[in-house]
């Protein structure tokens, strides 16, 4: 039980995160995350264009596929500090995209596709559906073959950022088995797709209709392969959102340590009350433990057994510390943090997103305690 | 020291794990302390000043203090590794805990040289053991504040007042002593002074303090008239509140350069998981209970946090927004998880739960019990959880004082 816990950080994680800081600080202030969440797109596309230059889309993807050939541990500092200045955009679900594919893709689709993710194309993931079990092989979507093509039914939810993708990776079950098929976004009939409203303003998600979709043969993932890619995009994204919980976290405890320090009732600063500062103060030691988890999940990620651990462990530390902080966050701007103008409320909603997405923080324990115990 | 080789400290490991593997000592027939708090009979004060005195002259305690006033002279990492085969080996506390972990990194940062070469070597040894006089009966959490009087009278200080809660009192050989020298200071903060103060001067008396388990470990001292020599102050008169503050530092993990070695035994997570499978709820192990599920889990991602907090703490780039976090919060964390487990671990015995030490049908021997009851030492002594959330709002977020 007492394992020797690591935790390294590169030089790599240490150059992207000093970047990814200062570019999305400079990106992102929060008038342009309140400019955004009113746009169709969710995001700038000359920024996203500037991403892609600096290389960020390829960072876990192999070189001989056009990526930068580092791993997922240093994704982590580049979407914890997006997620601080709530950036929204397909950066996550492109990545998630491209490890699916790097996971279960034949030679031909990772030659074909990851070069084109790695120049700023987007891909995107269809893995949830209305039943909304966390668990990602409960799959209802079912292909079927036919005259050498596969024909798609079902339906997927929270297909994130679907309107700029050019290609959607979806789960299916195909002979009674999961499988993962890959979707060319301008073959989808008219309407397959519809926004969903999303807690999280800064994100575009959709709904998407598989009925009457009909994919070619060769747009099959390997199936001996498809368990398995589950199973990491599963903890990969649950790495990315933890990356994403602890991001906002620390910017939503400052937010709230301003107002703080400079908001007066019966004449004191109401941070000097003790009913408002050690809640404060459980927030920042909650986020902080929790990015301990994360960066301990970003160095161990793919270890069997001790990766899965790490990750889910940060996932329910980080979800549901930035749940508090944001929750907190709220009661304590007092009236102003019931406005739409309070910051409070970005974050509450990021939170829900965080969250909710792969499994919160009881599904992950009872997880963790089937591992550990 | 940044060039040690890997080979050395591989040598220095593979020597420390030897000697610890042959030296443990075996379990006594009576209950050993978990905590230098807890330490309150005479079998358990010998034991212990016994092992830590033979840690000392094998090499791994002091290892990287001064070799000149008694300490190894090799550099923090072979301490760090002595520390880990310590640990690895499962033996006891070190005892001299308030010596090596506060007086003595003290006396080496602002000592004179000659406090240096009169305390140091005694501290490692065990043959001097220190105590802490902070605390007393009407000003604990307000530090600031103490009245115990120091009356300049000559070569000597004239001591009158009262310090409670001094761990190991009454086995101590000196005191860091806390006393107003300056009643009238306008700030009360500067009529402070910080003294290396023999408890064996006569007008110097310990009562123990029965604790809530009923056990020892703890004294009250009273001063009267007790006379220090004038040497024994630090700092310089006027300025014991900035010695205090440091020897917090010290105390709440914020400062390094202590000896070594641990003085608190944490239980071993992995025992509360066998306690779960063990202990029965309604016709089940316990650890087959979600909620129970779900806490153990929850207390057993605190305990990792707390090292890889420990971890992070020394990567720079990871703590550049708010360096004090970290060290600033471990003392609130850990002791505030050790009571929480310890909780958890009796509500999961069923009735069993409200058995105590000396009941044959307790589980473990009644150790959860005890060892939850003896929790609040931690979240209380040293500053309280409630004064830590104080300290940590205050000087990490930079909230207004309260």
């Amino acid at each position: 039980m007492e394992r020797n816990v690591t935790l390294t950080f590169s030089e790599e994680q240490a150059e992207l995160l000093e970047v990814a800081q200062n570019f999305c600080r400079d990106k992102s202030p929060v008038p342009t995350v309140r400019k955004l969440i009113e746009d169709d797109l969710g995001y700038d596309p000359a920024v996203w264009e500037e991403m892609v230059a600096l290389g960020w889309l390829g960072i876990a993807v192999p070189e001989e596929f056009g990526g930068v050939g580092l791993s997922m541990a240093e994704v982590v500092p580049v979407v914890e500090q997006m997620s601080r200045r709530l950036m929204g955009g397909p950066f996550v679900p492109a990545t998630l995209a491209a490890q699916a594919l790097i996971a279960g893709g034949t030679e031909k689709q990772k030659s074909a596709i990851l070069p084109e993710i790695c120049a700023g194309k987007v891909a995107t993931l269809a893995l949830t559906e209305p039943h909304a079990d966390w668990n990602l092989t409960h799959i209802e979507a079912k292909a079927v073959e036919e005259g050498g093509k596969l024909k798609l039914s079902g339906t997927k939810i929270f297909v994130v950022d679907a309107a700029s993708a050019e290609w959607i990776v979806a789960s299916v079950s195909k002979d009674g088995a999961p499988a993962l098929v890959i979707i060319e976004k301008s073959t989808l009939p008219e309407g397959a797709l519809r926004r969903e409203v999303v807690a999280d303003e800064t994100r575009r998600s959709f709904r998407l209709e598989l009925d009457g979709v009909t994919v070619p043969a060769d747009a099959l993932l390997d199936v001996s392969r498809a368990k398995e890619t589950l199973d990491h995009i599963d903890l990969a994204a649950s790495l990315l959102l933890s990356a994403e919980a602890c991001g906002a976290a620390a910017s939503c405890v400052d937010y709230t340590v301003e107002y703080l320090q400079t908001r007066k009732q019966f004449g004191k600063l109401i941070g000097s009350y003790q009913s408002l500062k050690h809640p404060t103060v459980d927030a920042l030691v909650a986020y902080e433990m929790a990015r301990s988890h994360l960066y301990n999940a970003a160095c161990t990620f793919g270890q069997q057994g001790e990766g899965e651990i790490a990750v889910r462990m940060a996932k329910s530390e980080a979800s549901d510390a930035l749940s508090f902080a944001a929750d907190r966050a709220i009661q304590f701007h007092g009236g102003f943090g019931f406005t739409y103008e309070c910051d409070a409320q970005l974050y509450r909603r990021r939170s829900m997103w965080c969250e909710y997405l792969h499994g919160d923080g009881p599904y992950q324990r009872a997880k963790l305690a089937d591992l550990l115990f | 020291m940044s060039d040690v080789s890997q080979k050395e400290l591989d040598e220095f490991r593979a020597g420390a794990r030897a000697w610890f593997a042959e030296n443990v000592p075996s379990e006594p027939d009576f209950m050993l302390p978990l905590t230098f708090m807890e330490v309150g009979t005479q079998e358990q004060f010998d034991f212990l000043r016994d092992w830590q005195r033979k840690c000392y002259e094998a090499g791994y305690l002091g290892a990287a203090w001064p070799k000149e006033y008694g300490g190894g002279g090799l550099a923090q990492a072979f301490q760090d590794v002595a520390t880990q085969e310590m640990h690895r080996a499962g033996g006891p506390i070190m005892l001299n805990a308030i010596g090596i972990n506060w007086a003595g990194p003290l006396i080496l940062d602002m000592g004179s040289e000659e406090q240096r070469k009169a305390y140091i070597k005694g501290i490692l040894s065990a043959e001097d053991i220190w105590c802490q006089g902070f605390s007393e009966p009407d000003h604990g959490s307000d530090l600031g504040n103490a009245q115990t009087r120091a009356v300049r009278d000559g070569d000597d200080y004239v001591i009158n007042g009262s310090k409670i809660w001094t761990t190991q009192g009454n086995y101590a050989k000196y005191m860091i002593l806390l006393a107003r020298t300056d009643p009238d200071a306008p700030r009360k903060y500067d009529g402070l002074s910080f003294f290396l103060a023999p408890m064996t001067v006569p007008g110097v008396e310990t009562v123990p303090i029965k604790k809530l388990t009923g056990e020892y470990g703890f004294t009250q001292t009273f001063f009267t008239d007790a006379r220090i020599p004038a040497t024994s102050l630090i700092g310089g008169e006027g300025k014991g509140w900035a010695v205090a503050m440091r020897t917090l530092e010290y105390e709440r993990g914020a400062r390094g350069g202590q000896a070594g070695g641990y003085v608190t035994v944490y239980p071993d997570v992995g025992e509360v998981v066998e306690l779960a499978k063990r202990a029965l709820r309604n016709g089940h192990p316990a650890c087959e209970d979600p909620i129970i599920r779900d806490k153990l889990v929850k207390l057993l991602a605190t305990y990792r946090g707390l090292q890889l907090n420990g971890k992070r703490s020394r990567i720079a780039p990871l703590v550049q927004d708010k360096p004090m976090s970290l060290p600033l919060s471990s003392k609130l964390i850990a002791t505030e998880f050790y009571r929480e487990i310890n909780q958890l671990a009796m509500a999961m015995q069923g009735p069993r739960g409200a058995y105590y030490v000396g009941e044959p049908e307790a589980y473990d021997e009644g150790i959860w019990q005890r060892s939850y009851l003896n929790a609040f030492s931690g979240t209380i002594g040293g500053g309280t959880s409630q004064i830590q959330h104080n300290i940590i709002g205050e000087h990490v977020l930079g909230l207004p004082k309260s």
